[in-house]
């Protein structure tokens, strides 16, 4: 059993995510990465399917991870860990081995949790397997070049949604809703939360809650982008803030069914605050902006939280 | 390259690292180097807690940087709560 950390001075002083990795100054995936390797320990087995957080760790012969670390396809993420468990499982109940059983953390992208690897999540949380799938959220594929993801927001600029005469806000569909798809149809999920960089202690709790929960639990984690995003490097837990100050982002756990807001921000800012700092926002009009207040609201409204600016 | 084909390792099995990894060194990277001015720091440690690259450090002397790995994003400059971290552009050191 991981204990709930108090304070950060109560959390884990070892690194398990170490320096030397060849992800951008700022990178927000890189730093969940740590805070989630913190928590998890050293009986831990990471998977890395295809994104980010495997083609920019893992240089040519080494990679910074002090705990065992594989590499999945894009597409099957939640495959590979369901093998894993179950051989340990099989080995320790043969007495082939007298290791304890670790934790299994898949971190996958958004590519190859809401998108390309949808399938094999859904398959392994289906059959119940005792693991941990981590979706971290840079809305696009950015280690191709940023391109959009189904988890890229309205009126997003990417490679493959660039603002132009003829569609002006760049991206034009809403993004997927990816925690809560998991969290309405799969029977035997333990443990479900969303968390962000920028509120590191709720992130690495979650994480050992999700590890305790002895079954399929799922953490989707918001992780600003600097380059994807166009925003200088040192602002990306300012970011990470403002998203969830906006109503952009919602903090919510489902834990053995019971639904919990975890993070209820003091004021709703209005969802200006935090699209004007980026980039990738950069083209938008007022009307653009007035359906991201209304995605936002709706969102807000989902979760539980009163909606304190209004849309036009 | 001369390795025996007994010693080439198993399917691209490589040995992890213990506390750092060598292979990537980014020092080289940065622009802007961390600077703490030890009077201001309350030793918080949100500076540690917030870095992508742990290469801050809480010593018994104050918060260290790993100038080794550290990129110069700058994170910690922007999240320390009493300024007590300044960024200082790499050209006015001579190491």
């Amino acid at each position: 059993m991981l204990e709930e950390i108090k304070s950060l001075r109560k959390a884990p002083e070892e690194e398990y995510y170490v320096p030397g990795h060849r992800t951008c100054a700022g990178c927000g995936p890189a730093l969940q990465y740590r805070l989630v390797a913190k928590a998890a320990g050293p009986n831990t087995i990471f998977l890395g399917p295809t994104g980010c957080m495997y083609v920019a760790n893992t240089s040519y012969g080494c990679g910074p991870w002090a705990v065992p670390w594989i590499h999945a396809q894009i597409t099957n993420g939640g495959a590979v860990a369901s093998g894993i468990e179950a051989a340990y499982k099989a080995m320790i109940r043969k007495h082939k081995t007298d290791a304890e059983f670790p934790n299994i953390i898949v971190m996958a992208g958004d590519g190859g949790s809401a998108d390309i690897g949808l399938q094999a999540l859904s398959a392994a949380f289906y059959r119940g397997h005792n693991i941990l799938f981590i979706a971290y959220d840079n809305e696009s594929y950015a280690n191709t070049g940023i391109q959009t993801s189904p988890t890229t927001p309205y009126g997003a600029w990417t490679t493959f949604s660039p603002a132009g005469p003829v569609i002006p806000e760049g991206k034009k569909l809403m993004p997927k809703d990816l925690p809560k798809m998991m969290a309405h149809g799969h029977p035997e999920l333990k443990y479900l939360a969303t968390a962000s960089l920028a509120y590191p202690l709720d992130l690495m709790n979650k994480v050992r809650r999700g590890l305790n929960a002895q079954g399929p639990s799922f953490l989707y984690v918001h992780a600003p982008c600097p380059k994807g995003w166009s925003f200088p490097a040192d602002k990306t837990v300012e970011m990470g803030k403002l998203a969830v100050e906006t109503g952009m982002f919602q903090l919510y756990e489902l834990n053995e069914g019971q639904y919990k807001l975890t993070y209820q921000p003091k004021e709703i800012k209005p969802v200006e605050e935090y699209i004007k700092l980026q980039g990738r926002f950069s083209h938008l009009q007022p009307e653009h902006i007035q359906k991201l207040q209304q995605f936002a609201n709706g969102r807000l409204k989902e979760v539980g939280i009163e909606v304190s600016v209004p849309a036009q | 390259m001369s390795i025996s084909p007994n010693e080439v390792p198993f399917a691209g099995t490589v040995p992890s690292p213990k506390t750092e990894n060598e292979g990537m060194i980014t020092g080289s990277w940065r622009t802007r180097r961390p600077i703490l001015d030890a009077d201001k720091c309350t030793e918080c440690l949100i500076c540690w807690i917030s870095c992508p690259d742990s290469s801050i450090k809480a010593a018994s002397s104050g918060m260290e940087f790993n100038l080794k790995y550290c990129k110069g994003c700058g994170i910690c400059n922007e999240v320390c709560p009493v300024g007590a971290i300044s960024l200082v552009p790499e050209l006015d050191f001579e190491d």
